[in-house]
């Protein structure tokens, strides 16, 4: 099984006719399975360029209290890992937008890395975005994904040396993952100058595209970050837009949040 | 290979750092700033100094005969880690780090802790050296460990009960870790256990390793021999490493640690991570843990919050892999028994952690005869567990248990 819709591509497209790709972060099963899944393709439909499903976990060190807690929820509600390769199956039916799972690294230990790359490439997903994976320990999954032709999401941070930008970018395909803050995801009202900075750099050592996430939650922002960076990653707002308004507070979040793809 | 010259980052199949791009260079920090510490014989120096002349080094061993008489006659000798000051082996490696943050040259320091002797050691250290501190501690720990709590904050650290997950240890540590994450460039994460990502264990073990070594040459010097077996309990596995180290390449000294077996290991409630765990990845390092199918880490109980933990360090993943090391539960009630026998019988009120050792100790010695000797690690002391002992033995009057 190959993966069919990755995300490069579409980085590619929104940066030739637009300012950049907007990508928006959901987790599974929050409030709902379904409703997650509805969500996600209102997203979409409101102008997300790609989606980042995060997979709850029990132990969620990068995730900032909005995001644990809709994910706490999720697991309380029973959420199994089945569910988020039905989740994707179910969103790439109806939309066509790339779909980049969000996990931590143990669930993908536990079900297999080859059978997890098998089974999300078979579900019509992109690949992933590891938060707690370096490249330093990814060779099992840098094997499965080049044989599955997933995408392999690293993160970068400010503190990254060069060394490890560099190894950082190697790795990585569709694009790198630009921590903009030193911190763990939540809005903040500034994105830091910091991204500024790590962009550069991995556009210096050869990223193809690179996407800068945690701190993001107003359209402002997202031109901002279009100015330099292929591409703007919304989580918290959103969760938050979910959670307060349902599916549709976050599609509206979402299509406020597009207007900062466009020219002014 | 010696199995002392083993070094991290990995143990056999064990160890790494699987964490967030974010801390690498923290952690490559703190590595870099340790491997030149090793060297440095004016930090071993300064280090021996605070051993002796704060902590109490070296701490002494105490032979058991009254309580040994109830573990089929063996002898059972006492490394006395609850003598240090702050009351438990802990302080060892705190100091170390504490140097090593100076050295770095950061104001800031951090740390996670279960029972609170963890966090008292941290705030002990940064009230001596001048350092902000914060401590997080799961919120059914600060209810369970109040008076630790209590010193924490009279010592001058924040103390910041966790209210996510489990609200134990486990949580505690993913907060540090989010701390860390932000805070990186002006704090450092003092990390209690041989568990998490390299350098952490390994380094956290070479500041416990003194245990062992004064220990083996002290039953030495007592016995003339050797011990037949050596002992610890293990939450995260320091005071357990800590004491095994020296003994690692002795062959023929069995070494036995024990876990939080709660209300039986047949039950969902319990600690036991070597025991009825599997491989899988926590808090940055790959080793055994408690987890579900999903790899959803599992939710440990303990009457002991020192080692309500469901994971274990590298090292110890690694020695029960190769056979050198054997890992046993120890139910709640029997480390409760043990904690009175040892009260009783030599007047000695251990931590309920360490009494997960002493239960063990009585069972082993069973088995292995009334020729073997037992050095067992007594990690700490019991004047933080009071309330729990006073309500599990009904200690309380009425009046006032209530
Ligand atoms: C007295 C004592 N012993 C043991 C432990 C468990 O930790 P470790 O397994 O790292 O020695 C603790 C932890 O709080 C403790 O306070």
């Amino acid at each position: 099984m190959t993966a069919r819709n990755t995300v490069g591509p579409v980085i590619a497209r929104r940066n030739a006719e637009a300012s950049g790709a907007l990508i928006g972060y959901l987790p599974v099963g929050f409030p709902t399975l379904d409703e997650s899944v509805e969500a996600a393709v209102a997203l979409v439909e409101n102008g997300v360029d790609a989606l980042e499903l995060g997979l709850p976990y029990s132990d969620p060190v990068m995730d900032g209290p909005v995001i644990q807690a809709a994910t706490q929820q999720a697991l309380a509600n029973g959420f199994r890992l089945a569910d988020g390769f039905e989740a994707v199956r179910r969103i790439t039916e109806r939309v066509d937008a790339p779909v980049l799972i969000m996990t931590y690294w143990n669930p993908v230990v536990q079900y297999g890395v080859e059978r997890f790359a098998d089974d999300l490439a078979a579900a019509g997903g992109a690949g992933l975005i590891t938060p707690d994976l370096i490249p330093d320990e990814g060779a099992d999954w840098i094997a499965a994904s080049e044989r599955t032709g997933l995408d392999r999401v690293f993160l970068a941070a400010p503190t990254s040396t060069d060394k490890r930008i560099a190894r950082v970018v190697e790795a990585s395909r569709g694009f790198v993952y630009a921590v903009s803050t030193m911190g763990i995801t939540g809005a903040r009202a500034d994105v830091d100058r910091a991204a500024r900075t790590v962009v550069d750099r991995l556009t210096s050592a050869g990223a193809p595209a690179s996407c800068v996430g945690v701190g993001i939650s107003t359209a402002a922002q997202v031109r901002e970050v279009l100015e330099y960076a292929e591409g703007a990653i919304v989580g918290s707002a959103l969760v938050k837009a979910l959670a307060d308004g349902g599916v549709r507070g976050a599609a509206e979040l979402a299509a406020e949040l597009a207007r900062g793809t466009r020219a002014e | 290979m010696a199995l002392r010259a083993q070094t991290g980052p990995y143990f056999g199949d064990f160890g790494g750092r699987f964490v967030p791009e974010s801390l690498v260079a923290a952690l490559d920090e703190l590595g870099e700033a340790y491997d030149l510490a090793k060297l440095d014989p004016a930090f071993g120096a300064e280090l021996a100094e605070l051993g002796r002349s704060y902590t109490g080094r070296p701490s002494i061993i105490t032979e058991v005969p009254r309580f040994a008489k109830h573990a089929g006659g063996a002898r059972i000798i006492l490394k006395r880690e609850d003598l240090n000051h702050t009351g438990s082996h802990k302080i060892n490696n705190v100091l170390g780090q504490a140097l090593l943050t100076k050295r770095i040259g950061k104001q800031r320091v951090i740390a996670e802790t279960g029972a609170g002797q963890h966090g008292v050691a941290t705030a002990t250290a940064a009230a001596l050296f001048g350092l902000d501190c914060t401590i997080y501690m799961g919120e059914v720990d600060t209810e369970r460990q109040a008076l630790n709590v209590a010193r924490m904050r009279l010592l001058g650290a924040e103390v910041i009960a966790v209210k996510a997950g489990s609200r134990t240890l486990k949580d505690a540590i993913n907060e540090a870790m989010r701390d860390w994450v932000t805070n990186v460039a002006t704090t450092n994460y003092i990390f209690g256990t041989v568990a998490g990502p390299h350098p952490f264990p390994e380094m956290v073990r070479d500041f416990q390793k003194i245990i062992g070594e004064e220990a083996r040459q002290q039953v030495l010097d007592l016995t003339g021999a050797l011990p037949t077996a050596v002992t610890a309990c293990v939450g995260g596995g320091s005071n357990a490493i800590g004491i095994f180290h020296a003994f690692l390449d002795d062959e023929g000294v069995g070494l036995y640690g024990f876990e939080a077996g709660g209300e039986g290991v047949d039950t969902p409630r319990h600690a036991a991570t070597i025991t009825k765990g599997r491989p899988g990845v926590l808090h940055g390092a790959r080793s055994y843990m408690l987890q579900d199918d999903d790899g959803q880490t599992i939710e440990s109980h303990s009457i002991s919050a020192g080692l309500d933990y469901p994971g274990v360090g590298p090292e110890h993943s690694w020695l029960s892999a190769i056979g050198r090391a054997q890992y046993r539960p120890v139910t709640d009630d029997a480390a409760m028994q043990a904690l009175r026998l040892l009260t009783r019988t030599e007047g000695i009120i251990p931590a309920i952690e360490s009494s997960h050792a002493l239960a063990g100790t009585l069972e082993l010695g069973r088995e292995l005869g009334p020729d073997a000797t037992i050095l067992v690690n007594l990690s700490g002391r019991g004047d933080k567990d009071m309330d729990t002992a006073a309500r599990y033995f009904e200690l309380y009057d009425e009046e006032a248990g209530a």
